[in-house]
């Protein structure tokens, strides 16, 4: 039996008709669910009131799949089988793994079959990261059933800005594995400007300030006629909110000059002190760290909030100096955001409000629980993509743009953009090749992701071939290959011989991805060389054209010498050979200068091949047969 | 008669409206669709018109139009917990069959 909700005016759904989607934030630490009721986006707690699930699966000894409070809780004593932070490993390889990540599991070793994936030992036998991630998905989309009352039409799911390709997929697999099906990924922060209404502006510059648990993230979005893009993003990956934590837990084990090191109980102790004093500071002037060490023995410091802003602020100011370097990147003044959004449980930390409100010169907007901010503007947007919001219907529906561009290797190791960065997604893109020798009935395509200008300074995304061609002259077949980039982000290409309709395509789905660190490097490095890159796309463009040229004209030697007198053939050979001399130097100009003095030298060589073309064809035939 | 909220559904509507952030207070209304006939419609009502009814119960302005008064006349509007599930309930004294998902009605 259905209970109502409340719906805005005039759009109270028919009944049957509404869809029940969700917003999903999938996050290291901690994972919630939302969706819209009563036209407000809420997150939807489980049994005992709770809204965060800790990102936690453990692979118990029954055979049973423990996620959330109940995994983390075994963490100490079945640290191999219980699983936490694996978004980081989401999308990744071995080579990928950091030293202390990889400490703290048993992977699989790295074989040909599995291409280098992840793959963590637990006592339920091999687990990827997909799979451990569909687990948490699981239990999120068994409580919004249980809560809503039937099943899911749909769900939005958010991944960091900088995820890539390889890291959406992984994230959306991990949905689809789960039974959730996958209306759109959303960046975080893109999500968390949604929640606060930020997309029903027409236009801004907004700073989105994500401190967690664990990671630290901050993005600048600009606003433009409806599409949000991700102008810069940066951030650390082990900075967050535990830190905050480790350093009021470090100061009280100093001050109590506690002689012996700590077991790892008593250190989960002091920690968890930490934590609740912590917490207690965000709204008291003080509070006391307690610790009950067992055996009757305990510890109790009190801290004002004084004390623990100074021994923070080193944090702090890290945080501050990623924010000022994201703004450089973006090569925008303070003054020029319009908004700063908070996100994550860690600012709810006086101090770090305080000093954005100083560095902005404006309060951070802050009304919503920053630990679901995500989760409730990811909910929004899947209220809107299942088409229960009648009013202004897909005008709402948000853009979202590709963080590098996709482009394919050409001849001479370079890259011909075909989706420049930037570009609004959903989009499809397509360009004309051709082949490069005669009789070529094959093309290997190699598809790339960055900004430079040669391929080995882009990273490689997928291989694939194009057979069949049919035998032409070089330059005379037509190769219509095709970009699409979905909605998610995701890329396939297709290639297609026009003239025949031969056809290849290939999803990316590469084994693992680019960190953001590196999107971060690729794309200072693409500033920083741009100068170098032309030149170098020029002298490779010129070494083409000309060898090209010349592999045209041994072929025309071979078939048609006899055209030539001795000495218009020794003309024409002095010059191919001077070009091809010149082809292995690294002027282009001189490249460009001699390829163009030979194409002059054999045009009346070509001249007299065309004239025996077309006399042979002629040959034995009655006017009316070639007209 | 009149159409009136619970105790529970006001505190319930009067939330909603607080961090909705607009609104003077709660449509009531029934439109003829659905595999029984009537469906319920429950908005928010961000102005009342003037052949409109306008109770208040609890605190709570609640607005049914006249057209739907006839079917609605001497419902309570509650607010119900079903497991992890909550929402609103319409007791209609005049609701003579409902379809099994509670959507639609006949009177």
């Amino acid at each position: 039996m259905g209970l109502l909700q409340i719906s805005e005016p005039g759009e109270s759904p028919d009944p049957h008709t509404r869809r029940l989607a969700v917003g999903i934030d999938l996050g290291t630490t901690n994972s919630l669910v939302a969706t819209l009721r009563n036209a407000i986006p809420e997150c939807l707690p489980d049994e005992a009131g709770r809204t965060m699930l800790p990102s936690a699966v453990r692979y118990a000894e029954d055979g049973a799949i423990e996620v959330g409070h109940a995994a983390l809780a075994r963490r100490g004593d079945d640290a191999l089988n219980t699983i936490t932070s694996v978004k980081r490993f989401m999308g990744r390889a071995m080579s990928d793994l950091r030293e202390e990540a990889a400490a703290r599991y048993q992977f699989a070793p790295p074989t040909e079959a599995n291409r280098g994936s992840i793959r963590i030992i637990t006592r339920h036998g091999e687990v990827t990261p997909i799979e451990v991630s569909a687990e948490i998905l699981r239990v999120l989309r068994e409580r919004a059933e249980a809560t809503l009352g039937g099943p899911l039409y749909g769900a939005v799911v958010t991944v960091p800005a900088y995820f890539d390709d390889a890291q959406r997929q992984a994230t959306k697999d991990a949905a689809r594995l789960a039974g959730l099906h996958v209306l759109r990924l959303l960046n975080e922060p893109t999500a968390a400007a949604v929640a606060y209404g930020l997309d029903q502006r027409s236009e801004g510059t907004f700073v989105i300030y994500d401190l967690g648990g664990g990671t630290f993230d901050v993005s600048v979005l600009r606003l433009t006629r409806g599409v949000f893009e991700v102008l810069a993003t940066a951030g650390d990956t082990h900075l967050g909110g535990d830190d905050f934590d480790q350093a009021l837990a470090r100061h009280a084990f100093a001050s109590w000059s506690l002689t012996r090191a700590l077991s790892p109980s008593g250190q989960a102790n002091l920690l968890a002190a930490a934590r609740v004093a912590k917490e207690a500071l965000s709204t008291d002037q003080t509070a006391t760290l307690q610790v009950n060490w067992g055996c009757g023995f305990d510890s109790a410091l009190e801290v004002s909030r004084e004390q623990f802003e100074a021994l923070t602020a080193p944090l702090v100011e890290r945080t501050l100096s990623l924010v000022r370097r994201t703004l450089r990147d973006a090569k925008l003044a303070v003054t020029d955001v319009d908004a700063v959004v908070l996100v994550g449980g860690a600012t709810r930390m006086p101090q770090v409000r305080r000093a954005l409100t100083g560095l902005f010169g404006r309060e951070p907007f802050s009304d919503l629980n920053p630990d679901e901010v995500v989760a409730l503007g990811a909910a929004i947007q899947a209220d809107q993509l299942a088409g229960n919001t009648r009013e202004g219907g897909a005008a709402h529906l948000l853009l979202d743009v590709i963080p590098l561009s996709l482009g394919l290797e050409t001849m001479g190791g370079l890259v011909e953009k075909i989706i420049p960065r930037n570009a609004t997604i959903p989009v499809a893109k397509a360009q004309e090749f051709t082949t490069f020798k005669d009789g070529q009935t094959a093309m290997s395509l190699h598809v790339v992701q960055g900004e430079r200008e040669r391929v080995e300074d882009c990273r490689s995304l997928a291989r694939f071939e194009l057979r069949g061609i049919p035998p032409m002259v070089a330059g005379a077949a037509r190769i219509r290959v095709t970009f699409q980039v979905d909605a998610d982000g995701l890329l396939s290409v297709s290639a297609v011989e026009t003239t025949r309709g031969v056809r290849a395509e290939i999803a990316v789905k590469p084994s693992y991805g680019l960190s953001e660190d590196e999107i971060v490097g690729m794309l200072k490095s693409a500033y920083a060389h741009a100068g170098e890159d032309m030149q170098a796309r020029a002298l490779a463009e010129a070494r083409v054209e000309a060898q090209s040229l010349l592999g045209a004209l041994e072929t025309a030697l071979a078939a048609d010498a006899e055209l030539l007198s001795a000495e218009e053939r020794s003309a024409l050979e002095e010059r191919m050979q001077h070009l091809a001399h010149l082809v292995e130097g690294d002027d282009h100009r001189a490249i460009a200068r001699a390829a163009e003095d030979l194409n002059r030298a054999s045009s009346e060589f070509a001249a007299r091949r065309m004239d025996r073309a077309v006399k042979r064809a002629l040959t034995g035939r009655t006017v009316n047969e070639v007209l | 008669m009149a159409v009136t909220l619970t105790e529970a559904a006001a505190n319930h509507v009067q939330k909603y409206l607080a961090r909705r952030g607009r609104g003077i207070g709660i449509r009531l209304g029934v439109k003829t669709t659905g595999c029984s006939g009537l469906a319920y419609k429950l908005e928010y009502a961000d102005a009342s018109e003037p052949d409109d009814l306008v109770f208040e119960s609890h605190g709570t302005k609640v607005i049914v139009d006249p057209k739907s008064f006839a079917v609605l006349d001497g419902t309570e509007l509650d607010f119900q917990r079903e497991g992890l599930n909550e929402g609103f309930r319409f007791n209609n004294p005049r609701e003579r069959a409902r379809c099994g998902c509670g959507e639609s009605f006949t009177v």
